[in-house]
């Protein structure tokens, strides 16, 4: 149901965005010409009669061809989807790594002028927009230091119909600037719950206990501690996704990263409608299997939490 | 001491952005008072056409920026209060609704709310705006690029509001002076009003504060992608899209200048709201 | 995938130039749309077309015709109807097949096939015939003197390759179509297609056996062409050298390409005007006192000193200086007079001003939404309050054409250097063939009747008076504001030596490292 209203909202918004026919004709074409297109692109039947296509369409798979490429939608994002992933899940890992790790440490040592000075600098990097730290980390590494690529993906591994840069140092060094400026708000965000998660399972009886006890600090923290918060942290970065794939929109204009963020929002610029709405659908989807995982990890992980309904209340 | 000064450099920018006409020594937003030749002035150095002096200096328009920032801010305040208004009311009623009835009309906007989550505020507002650009005449094209932000931006932000709002009253329903006022034959519109809601407002102003510096976030980020408002009437966002084009030429004031107020803005608006979080969190203390 | 694993590997030293001296990586705002030569009629497509295509005759980097598959060419002595093309021997498509008239014959039909996008520029020819295995004749319909001046960018495709691929015909971009030949090449042209990815990267490797092989340098061996529209992160990419060649350096970053070691620029005219359009037949531009008015009230000197960064050439005329039937004196453009314009206004009636949108495109030309916001400061001074109206070119087009704008932003590039081409699309009377793009409801019966004329007028002289009584008319009836030519910039390397070229193609063959 979910899926069917994306559908709906992604098809009948768009066509009202642009009218595509100006970008497919060159300067020369005539009134006439336009018209005959128009009719052609079916862009002047009812526009439910174009939903209900377009949704027997979406089901079997089928969005047809990008009024641009020229190539059949589903292709276009096929190729081009291994490149948001792999963007996507190295800025998670960095978010949700880094993130943990600093935040048991301003947990750890609160107060300390260290701490201070994380929780403070993290609180900069969510403060200014994202495109402006991927301007300027461009602007640092690549044109100052010329350290790292500012653009595409480096070299790719062709492994079957996905494209990898993980295996090769230029398309190493390629991601490590979108990464950055992908993952830096998870970061803040995971750093920031970790620390207060942390804060509050330290002074749990059983933590106590184990003090008590005499375990060293280390094996409280990790063996004891740390297992206690990641479930909350992990949920939290799976819901985060969905924000994670907008901003990858974002991160991927700036950085021409070829992933469909950059299909999308070229696809908005273009008014090319069969893009823009398998996209949106795509992002639906994922979103759907993302909820569905993290309501099953819930469950696999914490019994107690049967009842789903509590999830939200966390 | 974070936090004092926090508010202070806070309270400082309203103030700045409320009396922007009367500091602000030009009008940026009246095109018949700017010279084309001045733009591109340095700060504080004359222009080497017409001699004038500005203490931020210039943009690509001849543009004084410190009074383009005052009155950038004004509108980039003014979207995310709205926007945060708009999230606060949705999400505080409908938060209320789904916790307080449960049942069929919990279920649904539960569901809404995770449908809405599909849509960052990026797409949001995309869509909104193609749609509504299709249907307005270019002549309101101002008022609806701020209307247009405030409701996308709004939109996408009742989520955490409601869950919270949700949350906090399943806890409340059944606390014993709720039930009690429900034995009394108190109608529910009253109860969720005068009893439910005070108790759940500490959160929803935690919430509301971190809402409003992402809202302002927003707002640059989707001028970025050209959905903001025009470059006539330019928002801090709007400057800071304009500026990023001048980072390699070296004319670094009219991006450092604008970056520098809203990372001010959003810095303290999110120390405040950290502070405001422990202090109203009885966990921590 | 050995290689592709041990190339990046060596390069882990971060030097400059990490690629060979032969390979050029090229990079520019916007992709090719399609590899089918006859789809689409874009700048971009064309670009990377002529690297794998040659035409019969092409424009060199300075922008003069010169032979490419053909060698000569001349109308038939006793009838102007026919054209006689000689066409070069010895020369084999990429997969080996031989080039010969009936690929010519195959091509320019398949170029005024439907879905084809180069058919109106061919629409004056009647019948193509091959003579013998390297002759072709060209019949129109009329004489058409110019008729050369559209086949720079008309593509020859082999008849064989062609059937046995099944793309007998261009595929319908439009449509949603697609063919073999989308993805897919065999041309005749300098390069030969290894890998295309669109919007991200394509590869091109040199022909050995290309027939210009001892006319041209030649020296490039491989093209990695990657578009990046960010013109941030372009820039960055020169600066940074990872990439050798950019088409579209923003103005405000010429200093700092020229500046940086390593690296230099390129510039000359292109062959496109920008201007604003006026309604002249509802509202205030109705009034002529009106839009003279507006047209000295544009400071075109501190537009083309501060928008564009001494980067542009003001003018008077909506023709680029390429074009015949540019003068001199059409070029100058009056000089910016506030007190006349004020005096203007009054006389019209409107020395209170009034309220306008401008409609303008913020993707499409050089400094687009900074030159209208400029203009709408200068529109304030004499009294008329502009609102801008700024949206990305897909958006922008249907408004500036379709007459719902009564002020509007439009750049004109005109492929044929003739005159003929922006009367036909620009000043005509909109019908349902002509003055696609003149929404300005301008319309002259005696106009439209001198340009049809010049279709098929054999006689130059006489076609050139006719030419310059046109502009005449359009000068006099200001229903076009122009503000200048634009001049493109291209940053590359400093190791390379490279024209540009006015129509912003760069053909590979003619670049020389030194």
């Amino acid at each position: 149901m979910v899926l069917l209203l994306v559908a709906l909202v992604s098809f009948i918004i768009f066509r009202f965005v642009g009218n595509p026919v100006e970008n497919l004709m060159g300067q020369e074409a005539t009134m006439a010409q336009r018209a005959a297109l128009e009719e052609a692109l079916g862009l002047n039947d009812p526009i439910f009669i174009q939903y209900f296509e377009f949704l027997w369409r979406a089901i079997n798979f089928d969005f047809g061809n990008s009024y641009r490429g020229a190539l059949p939608v589903s292709e276009l994002i096929i190729s081009r989807l291994p490149a948001t992933i792999e963007l996507a899940l190295s800025s998670a890992i960095l978010g949700v790594s880094l993130g943990v790790i600093l935040g048991i440490y301003t947990a750890i040592k609160r107060g300390s002028i260290i701490s201070n000075l994380i929780l403070s600098s993290s609180l900069i990097g969510v403060s200014l927009p994202t495109f402006l730290i991927g301007v300027l980390l461009i602007w640092l590494f690549s044109v100052e230091l010329n350290w790292l690529p500012s653009f595409g993906r480096g070299e790719v591994v062709e492994l079957g119909w996905w494209s990898t840069g993980f295996l090769t140092v230029s398309g190493v060094k390629s991601l490590i600037l979108p990464s950055i400026t992908l993952g830096l708000y998870q970061m803040t965000l995971v750093m920031r719950l970790t620390r207060a998660e942390m804060l509050e399972v330290l002074k749990q009886d059983y933590i106590r206990l184990a003090y008590a006890l005499g375990l060293t600090k280390r094996k409280i923290y990790f063996f004891h501690a740390l297992p206690n918060i990641l479930i909350p942290v992990i949920t939290i970065a799976g819901l985060q996704l969905g924000s994670v794939i907008a901003f990858a929109i974002i991160t991927e204009t700036v950085f021409q990263w070829p992933g469909v963020g950059l299909l999308f929002i070229n696809a908005v610029y273009f008014v090319d409608i069969p893009v823009m709405s398998a996209y949106l659908l795509l992002v639906g989807f994922a979103f759907v299997i993302i909820n569905l995982f993290v309501d099953l990890a819930y469950l696999l992980i914490d019994p107690r939490l049967r009842d789903s309904q509590l999830r939200r209340e966390v | 001491m974070l936090a004092v000064g926090s508010f202070f450099v806070f309270t400082t920018i309203i103030l700045l952005a409320i009396f922007a006409n009367y500091l602000a020594p030009h009008t940026p937003f009246d095109p018949s008072t700017l010279n084309l030749m001045n733009g591109f002035t340095p700060p504080m150095e004359p222009n080497e056409f017409t001699g004038q002096v500005f203490l931020m200096g210039t943009d690509d328009q001849g543009r004084d920026l410190f009074s383009t920032i005052l009155y950038g801010l004004r509108i980039s305040l003014f979207v995310g209060l709205m926007a945060v208004l708009l999230a606060m009311v949705l999400g505080v009623i409908l938060g209320l609704i789904s916790g307080f009835s449960g049942g069929w009309l919990d279920i649904i906007i539960m569901r809404l709310a995770d449908i809405q989550m599909t849509f960052p505020s990026i797409l949001v507002a995309m869509l909104v705006y193609g749609v509504a650009r299709g249907m307005l005449p270019p002549e309101l094209r101002y008022e609806m690029s701020i209307t247009v932000l405030i409701i996308s931006i709004g939109l996408s932000e009742w989520v955490p509001f409601a869950r919270t709002v949700r949350g906090s009253t399943l806890v409340e329903k059944e606390k014993d002076y709720i039930t009690s006022a429900r034995m009394l034959g108190l109608k529910r519109f009253s109860i969720m009003t005068r009893h439910i809601l005070p108790n759940i407002l500490s959160p929803v102003l935690v919430i509301a504060t971190i809402t409003f510096a992402l809202a302002i976030i927003a707002e640059a980020t989707l001028s970025f992608l050209g959905v903001g408002v025009p470059t006539t009437k330019p928002s801090l966002g709007t400057l800071i899209r304009i500026g990023q084009d001048f980072l390699f030429s070296g004319e670094w004031w009219i991006l450092l200048f604008p970056a520098l107020t809203l990372l001010a803005l959003a810095l303290s608006i999110n120390l405040f709201g950290d502070w405001l979080r422990d202090m109203l969190n009885p966990k921590i203390h | 995938m050995f290689k592709k694993l041990v190339i990046p590997a060596l390069m882990i030293s971060f030097t400059i130039s990490s690629a060979t001296a032969e390979t050029v990586r090229w990079a520019r705002a916007g992709d090719g749309i399609t590899m089918d030569p006859h789809a689409q009629n874009e700048g971009p497509t064309h670009a990377l077309n002529h690297q794998i295509y040659d035409s019969l005759l092409q424009r060199d980097m300075s922008g003069a015709i010169i032979p490419s598959l053909a060698t000569a060419w001349s109308a038939l002595p006793d009838n102007p109807k026919i054209w006689r093309f000689n066409l070069r021997k010895g020369v084999k498509f990429h997969n080996g097949a031989t080039f010969d008239s009936e690929d010519v014959v195959f091509s320019l039909n398949r170029a005024m096939a439907d879905g084809s996008e180069m058919k109106e520029l061919l629409s004056s020819i009647k019948e193509v015939r091959a003579v013998d295995s390297h002759v072709v004749d060209i019949e129109t319909n009329g004489a058409n003197p110019l008729l050369i001046n559209n086949l720079t960018n008309m593509f020859m495709m082999d008849k064989g390759w062609s059937e046995v691929n099944d793309v007998m015909t261009p595929h319908d971009v439009a449509k949603g179509e697609t063919n073999f030949a989308t993805m897919n090449t065999n041309g005749t042209g300098a390069f030969m297609l290894v890998s295309r990815s669109v919007d991200e990267k394509t590869v091109l490797k040199a022909n050995p056996d290309y027939w210009g092989k001892n006319l041209y340098p030649n020296q490039v061996t491989e093209i990695i062409y990657t578009p990046i529209q960010s013109s941030a992160t372009r820039v960055a990419a020169l600066l940074s050298g990872e990439v050798d060649i950019i088409q579209d350096v923003p103005v405000q970053d010429l200093g700092r390409v020229s500046s940086t070691d390593g690296l230099k620029l390129a510039t000359a005219a292109q062959n496109r005007v920008i201007f604003l359009g006026l309604n002249t037949v509802e509202g205030p531009t109705a009034e002529l006192k009106v839009r003279q008015a507006m047209n000295i009230a544009i400071n075109r000197e501190s537009i083309k000193k501060v928008v564009m960064r001494g980067q542009s050439d003001p003018t008077g005329v909506i023709m680029p200086p390429f074009v015949n039937g540019w003068t001199e004196k059409l070029n100058e453009y009056p000089a910016y007079n506030l007190d006349k314009a004020k005096a203007l206004m009054s006389e019209a009636g409107y020395s209170n001003g009034f309220d306008i949108v401008l409609n303008c495109p913020n993707d499409r030309y050089i400094n687009d939404e900074a030159i209208c916001q400029a203009a709408v400061g200068m529109m304030a001074q004499i009294g008329i309050n502009v609102t801008l109206d700024a949206k990305p070119k897909a958006q922008h087009f249907p408004i500036a054409k379709g007459g719902e704008a009564d002020f509007y932003m439009l750049g004109w590039g005109v492929p044929t250097f003739d005159s003929h081409y922006i009367f036909n699309y620009l000043v005509h009377t909109q019908t349902d063939d002509r003055g696609s793009w003149n929404p300005t409801g301008y319309s002259n019966a005696e106009v439209d009747t001198m340009i049809v004329s010049l279709e098929s007028e054999t006689d130059l002289s006489k076609r050139n008076d006719t030419i310059s009584k046109i502009w005449a008319n359009v000068q006099d009836a200001q229903m076009y504001l122009p503000i200048h030519n634009q001049v493109l910039n291209w940053g590359m390397r400093s190791g390379i030596e490279f024209d540009v070229q006015p129509e912003d193609q760069p053909h590979f063959q003619f670049l020389k490292f030194n």
